[in-house]
């Protein structure tokens, strides 16, 4: 795991932390860690805060673990998103579908 | 207006001498992307070949096997005439089995596969010129020659001598049923009389023809598909020609290669 | 991210140098510059036959120009390997004048089909950028459709999805407005807008539309028989004295003087052809 994606693991509580730059060579590993967190936490939560650019791969990573976490009724939600992933996900009006912290 | 008339077969010599260049140029880099497509991102997909086996071969089945049917009768009633003249009408069943497989087959296959391939390549091409859809392969990052040549190319060199083979058994059992009256022979008797004489050079000599009209229809195909100007109008005039400079090249070629081989 | 940031950041991502090009004998474009910098909207305006489509065609490679100099993302388009140039053209999308929609795949497979032919990605996550993109430019929903099932308006946005798809950096417009009734391109023009700031794509823009080309452009250039005639910002092209630029404004066409005899010539001569 790059330093870029860190997760910290309390009980059924999954925090996964982001930073730098999320693009296709480092999307398939998020997308990995998110559906790998979901099968062990009921509730997972994705800092968002140190992310500089994140591209579409990225984002659908994001929209691959919400509905994974819905489908097992598990709670899945964005954590303070930078201003570049806020305006991203308002582009396709992804804001209206996640919940974000 | 003499040399008006000159300067336009100038004119016409030069461009028909362009497009063959375009053709070869077309086979080259097909085969080109075929071998190092992996490493430059132009990976041809074996599901777009297996589709062109099915569109180019499969479907043109029926109206192969039908016409070749008819062509082995017909063959047949004329050689039974002929041959009775001498007396040697047993000869006709050696005539058919021979004339059909390094012949007939083939030639009947590419005038078929011409008619029905050519027409769809060339119009699938042209149309993608007029609509600019070959300009955006090429803005992605896709080669064209390795997205919508190599495919049909790969798919009628593969189909064509499938369809000869069915085309060889169904020529011959056209012939049969109308042969085994006069032979006084039965079906089986006669079909399998047929294989014996045949030698795997006759077949062989059949099937080579028959991957050489594939590669011609595919290359003219794409060749004046992509040579399309002019809109909608052009794109019919580029299936009618390609349907005929295809069926010109093949009897061409059919009888070059019938002289080479059958030394 | 604003217009300011944008014109502070002073990084170069469209270099064309004394281009050159020719349609047999006759100069299409004829030593043009242009400089286009990061984030920024570059409008492509003058009259049928100034060369503004053909310097797109040159721009993307699909031509090559007699001579001169073409850099994008500050890489000489000519001079570099396959590789790169299949590098740099992931970095590049263009909405094409008729959409250019591959007409034999649904709208979901056209958007799809950079990110099959160029990523690793998991089928899911494919499917899931190519809806996404559907859905920026307004089209949720409609990936099943194929090209001839959609209008006018629909060609456009769809293509406009595909072209964004891989997250380009350079996104280039060949006449986008044309043949929309004015709310669809107004639509269009929005989008425009709302990816450069959101995304920060610097875009080519070639248009005829005086509205569009106005609302959207950070800088105009105008172009005349192949040669960039002005470059500026819109309130510089409105403010201009030359004749040709004041014509195109007023939606005047170009008239070259009349010369009697020519013109006699052209008229009566059975065998006339251009000088």
């Amino acid at each position: 795991m790059s330093e870029m994606i860190r997760f910290e693991k309390k009980d059924d509580v999954c925090d996964i932390f982001v930073a730098g730059e999320v693009d296709l060579s480092n999307s398939a590993e998020l997308r990995k860690t998110i559906l790998g967190a979901l099968k062990g936490a009921n509730q997972v939560t994705v800092d968002l805060s140190a992310v500089s650019y994140i591209d579409s791969s990225g984002i659908a990573a994001l929209v691959e673990g919400l509905q994974q976490a819905n489908s097992q009724d598990k709670s899945f939600c964005l954590s303070t998103p930078s201003q570049q992933v806020r305006s991203i996900l308002e582009l396709a009006r992804l804001d209206q579908v996640f919940t974000i912290q | 207006m003499i040399f008006a008339q000159i300067e336009k077969i100038g004119i016409m010599s030069a461009q028909a001498i362009e497009r063959f260049g375009f053709a070869v140029r077309l086979f080259w880099d097909s085969f080109y992307w075929l071998i190092v497509g992996r490493r430059y991102k132009q990976r041809v997909r074996f599901h777009q070949i297996v589709e062109q086996v099915r569109v180019n071969g499969f479907d043109a089945l029926p109206i192969v096997l039908a016409l070749s049917f008819v062509v082995g009768m017909m063959l047949s009633i004329q050689l039974l005439y002929a041959l009775s003249d001498f007396g040697a009408e047993s000869e006709v069943l050696r005539a058919i089995a021979k004339s059909v497989t390094r012949e007939f087959a083939p030639l009947i296959t590419g005038v078929i596969v011409a008619g029905r391939s050519g027409a769809a390549i060339a119009a699938r091409i042209g149309s993608q010129v007029v609509s600019q859809e070959i300009d955006a392969l090429r803005v992605m990052g896709i080669v064209p020659v390795r997205y919508l040549v190599l495919p049909p190319l790969l798919g009628l060199m593969i189909s064509m001598p499938l369809l000869v083979i069915c085309s060889d058994f169904m020529s011959i059992v056209g012939g049969a049923v109308f042969s085994i009256g006069t032979l006084d022979m039965s079906l089986m008797a006669y079909l399998y009389e047929s294989l014996h004489i045949l030698t795997v050079n006759d077949v062989m000599q059949g099937l080579i023809k028959s991957v050489a009209f594939g590669i011609i229809i595919a290359l003219v195909g794409a060749t004046t598909g992509f040579h399309v100007k002019g809109g909608a109008e052009g794109v019919g005039k580029a299936t009618t020609s390609a349907v005929v400079i295809s069926i010109s090249f093949i009897v061409l070629v059919d009888m070059i290669a019938s002289y080479f081989l059958t030394q | 991210m604003t217009m300011t940031q944008n014109l502070n950041n002073n990084e170069t991502v469209i270099k064309v140098e004394n281009l050159v090009t020719h349609y047999g004998a006759r100069k299409i474009l004829d030593g043009l510059n242009l400089d286009v910098k990061k984030g920024e909207i570059r409008v492509i305006m003058g009259g049928s036959g100034s060369g503004k489509s053909t310097l797109l065609w040159h721009i993307l490679d699909l031509y090559k120009p007699t001579e001169g100099r073409i850099e994008l993302l500050g890489k000489d388009i000519h001079s570099i390997s396959f590789n790169e140039q299949l590098k740099l053209k992931q970095d590049i999308g263009v909405s094409f004048q008729s959409g250019a929609l591959f007409s034999s795949m649904n709208v979901g497979e056209n958007v799809a089909l950079p990110l099959r032919e160029f990523t690793n990605l998991d089928e899911n996550t494919i499917r899931i950028i190519s809806r996404m993109k559907l859905e920026v430019v307004n089209l949720g929903g409609f990936h099943k459709l194929l090209p001839s099932q959609l209008s006018g308006g629909m060609i456009k946005r769809a293509a406009l999805a595909r072209a964004i798809v891989m997250d380009p950096k350079l996104l280039f417009f060949d006449e986008p407005s044309a043949g929309l009734d004015p709310v669809v391109s107004s639509e269009i023009d929005d989008l425009i807008l709302s990816l450069r700031d959101t995304m920060g794509m610097s875009m080519v823009v070639v248009t005829h539309e005086l509205d569009s080309a106005f609302k959207i452009a950070d800088k105009i250039t105008v172009l005349d028989q192949g040669k960039n005639l002005i470059t500026g910002t819109v309130e510089e092209i409105k403010k201009s004295d030359i004749k040709r630029v004041k014509d195109l404004l007023e939606r005047r066409s170009r008239h070259d003087e009349l010369k009697p005899d020519d013109y006699l010539k052209r008229l009566t001569q059975e065998h006339y052809t251009l000088s």
